[in-house]
């Protein structure tokens, strides 16, 4: 387990802690492991120790001071450590080193030969590689010469770098210096402090790498959980901004949403803000998200910090959301905690632990206001920007709803949130003609083209719908006051329609008489003409006539010269 | 328990190589048993680099440890046993009647 500064790391199999550490302690050295009563040493030690014999192969020797073996054993039973198993197998051996004061007197000069017969018997016994010893303080209640004992620990810290063992050895936590009995100066390669901090009644234990000689290490506080799943630190570290972008839109379950984006929803991997009053429909909105996810086919976690699984699958249901199909095939997972169950910290420790181990595409947390009451506005910030950095980094989506006071400024988020969101749908909640309506504003939507309506905003069997706006003379209007104008309108719009078609009823009317009138008087001129013409024929005809007769009367009276004339040419 | 095992005497000196402080010990217990007490005294010593296995049976983690078997209740003197009358207090010889 070499790494590239040259120093042999052995893992301790404490999630998180080797990648600390980048790779475990340091092989072959102590690692003095201090903290107050009831932080987990002997924990950390145990895991350390049992990971060794179980995945390494590097068998191990539980130094036991203050408990007995079968107490040990019976306290991580609980953890799936198994520590009974691997003492039948000869992995571990657990030398119980009791001294009991009362019993013992000392005259003259001593040393602590018989603890290294027995821990080198032990270590001989199983091929140890790694040594607890938990915790080698009790000796300064046991043996009264405390040059002795310095003498002979500092022999022991030798001796076990001298066999190469890789050790862990816990110590008390002193006041004003990291171990009560200064054991920090005999151990010079690796230091962790643990430490259980309570603060507004909500514990948070927190481990810190004092001293880590030839690694670069952090030196944060990092918070640890300890839980059915053993000792886990949780590293969570801001991660800057650096990380790749995506083009890809993914929907937002509801299709006027996504209209309202240009058709396409939000850019996958940016963080969304849901902000309203109460009852607004935040969680609505989030669960909208939540179904078009899972409908993908993608994994999404929720995290719940007022409501439970099957509370928000009921309540989804009247809005035709059915998110308990989705949490049946594995594709939804559900996590509910109380903001004051643990401590700030813990809490995005949780997150991050359960976003790396289920991997989802989107993941919702509902909602982020509710951890004002037990952290300060500072640290929750601060929490939920590594939050956000840690999901952008893995370009997940997120979800945040956020409850505003409503008798605030909607836009004013109480953790300062807007800055860090690429996107921010405000739902607002307003109060008009007696009557409270549901309404949504795309406040902001980085890298995109959106609408700058306000929409509103429908809880129906259905899903959300989204009107369009009615903007009427005095702005939008929702709710009733949009139907009776809308109902107005269409009113006025039949009757206008209605006297139209009286109109051209009337025209038509109109048409018809004249155009009957142009009729008859075609027809009269008509018969005029017919009369004209007529009068045209019996004129031709009356001079026709009288031609003729002129000529008869003109052959009748020159009779002879008029048949002269006319025989002449014959 | 017999009368006799009530009356039976049993030291054992756990010694780890001929170091020193081992040396000194079993010479300041010789001297001791010598002077002070009685044959019912039995005295065994004990290289526990001969006999690893011992020290993680009787507890034994300071060397020398002089471990007063018989009569119970057990007990424990560490040290090179180089006061006299301490070992002697703590060994309970004075109170031989100690039942």
């Amino acid at each position: 387990m070499a790494d590239t500064y040259g120093i042999s790391k052995s893992p301790t199999g404490i999630d998180g802690f080797d990648d600390l550490t980048s790779g475990g302690l340091p092989t072959g050295r102590p690692t003095l492991v201090c903290g107050a009563a009831g932080c987990g040493k002997t924990l950390f030690g145990a895991t350390f120790l049992v990971h060794g014999a179980r995945e390494c192969d590097e068998p191990g020797v539980f130094v036991t001071f203050e408990e007995r073996p079968a107490d040990l054993i019976s306290n991580v039973a609980s953890l799936g450590f198994g520590l009974d198993k691997l003492v039948a197998d000869d992995k571990v051996y657990i030398e119980h080193i009791a001294i009991d004061p009362a019993e013992l007197a000392e005259i003259g000069d001593y040393n602590l030969e018989g603890l290294f017969i027995r821990l080198e018997m032990a270590v001989e016994q199983v091929g140890a590689k790694r040594v607890v010893l938990d915790t080698i303080e009790s000796l300064f209640s046991a043996f009264t010469n405390p040059a002795i004992l310095r003498a002979e620990i500092r022999r022991l810290f030798d001796w076990l770098k001298e066999r190469e063992l890789t050790t862990v050895i816990t110590a008390e936590r002193g006041e004003g210096t990291l171990t009560r009995r200064g054991l920090e100066e005999y151990v010079s390669d690796c230091v962790i402090l643990l430490d259980h901090r309570v603060q507004n009644q909500i514990s948070t234990r927190r481990l810190r790498i004092v001293k880590y000689r030839g690694t670069a290490h952090g030196t944060n506080e990092y918070p640890f959980l300890i839980d059915e799943d053993g000792f886990s630190v949780l590293p969570v570290s801001s991660l800057g901004l650096n990380y790749a972008v995506s083009d890809e839109r993914i929907s937002t379950g509801i299709p006027d949403l996504d209209a309202m984006l240009g058709g396409g929803g939000f850019h996958r991997g940016s963080s969304i803000l849901v902000s309203g009053v109460a009852g607004a429909g935040k969680s609505s909105v989030a669960a909208s998200f939540v179904d078009a996810s899972c409908r993908r086919g993608e994994k999404t976690l929720f995290f719940s910090f007022e409501e439970s699984a099957f509370q928000t699958a009921r309540n989804m249901r009247s809005i035709g959301i059915d998110l308990q199909q989705w949490m049946k095939r594995d594709l939804l997972h559900y996590v509910a905690a109380r903001p004051t169950l643990y401590g700030l910290e813990m809490h995005l420790a949780i997150m991050v632990r359960e976003v790396a181990r289920f991997q989802p595409k989107l993941v919702v947390l509902d909602p982020v206001s509710a951890f004002a009451a037990p952290g300060d506005m500072t640290e929750v910030q601060a929490m939920l920007l590594r939050m956000v950095d840690f999901l952008k980094a893995q370009q997940i989506t997120a979800v945040f709803t956020n409850l505003t006071d409503a008798r605030g400024n909607e836009t004013q988020t109480e953790v300062g949130l807007s800055s860090m969101m690429d996107a921010w749908i405000l739902l607002l909640n307003r109060e008009s003609n007696g009557e409270y309506n549901r309404e949504l504003y795309l406040l902001k939507a980085r890298g995109m083209d959106h609408s700058n309506q306000v929409r509103e905003f429908a809880l129906g069997d259905s899903g959300i719908n989204l009107s369009e706006p009615y903007l009427g003379e005095g702005g939008a209007l929702t709710g009733s006051s949009r139907r009776a104008f809308e109902a107005k309108t269409r009113r006025e719009k039949s009757a206008r329609a209605a006297e139209l078609s009286r109109l051209q009823q009337q025209l038509d009317h109109r048409r018809k008489k004249l155009e009957a009138q142009i009729e008859m008087l075609k027809t009269d001129l008509r018969s005029d003409e017919m009369e004209l013409e007529r009068m045209i024929e019996t004129e031709a005809t009356y001079l026709a006539q009288l031609q003729s007769d002129e000529r008869e009367l003109r052959r009748s009276r020159k009779d002879s010269h008029a048949s002269k004339d006319e025989r002449e040419p014959k | 328990m017999t009368d006799s095992d009530s009356n039976r005497r049993k030291l054992v000196l756990y010694v780890a190589g001929q170091t020193p402080k081992s040396l000194a010990a079993i010479a300041n217990l010789k001297r001791i048993c010598a002077e002070h007490l009685d044959a019912q005294y039995i005295v065994e010593v004990v290289d526990l680099k001969q006999n690893p296995i011992l020290a993680r049976k009787h507890g034994i983690v300071a060397i020398p440890t002089l471990v007063r078997q018989l009569p119970i209740p057990i007990r424990k003197i560490i040290g090179d046993l180089s006061d006299t009358q301490k070992v002697l207090v703590h060994l309970d010889v004075n109170g031989v009647g100690h039942e």
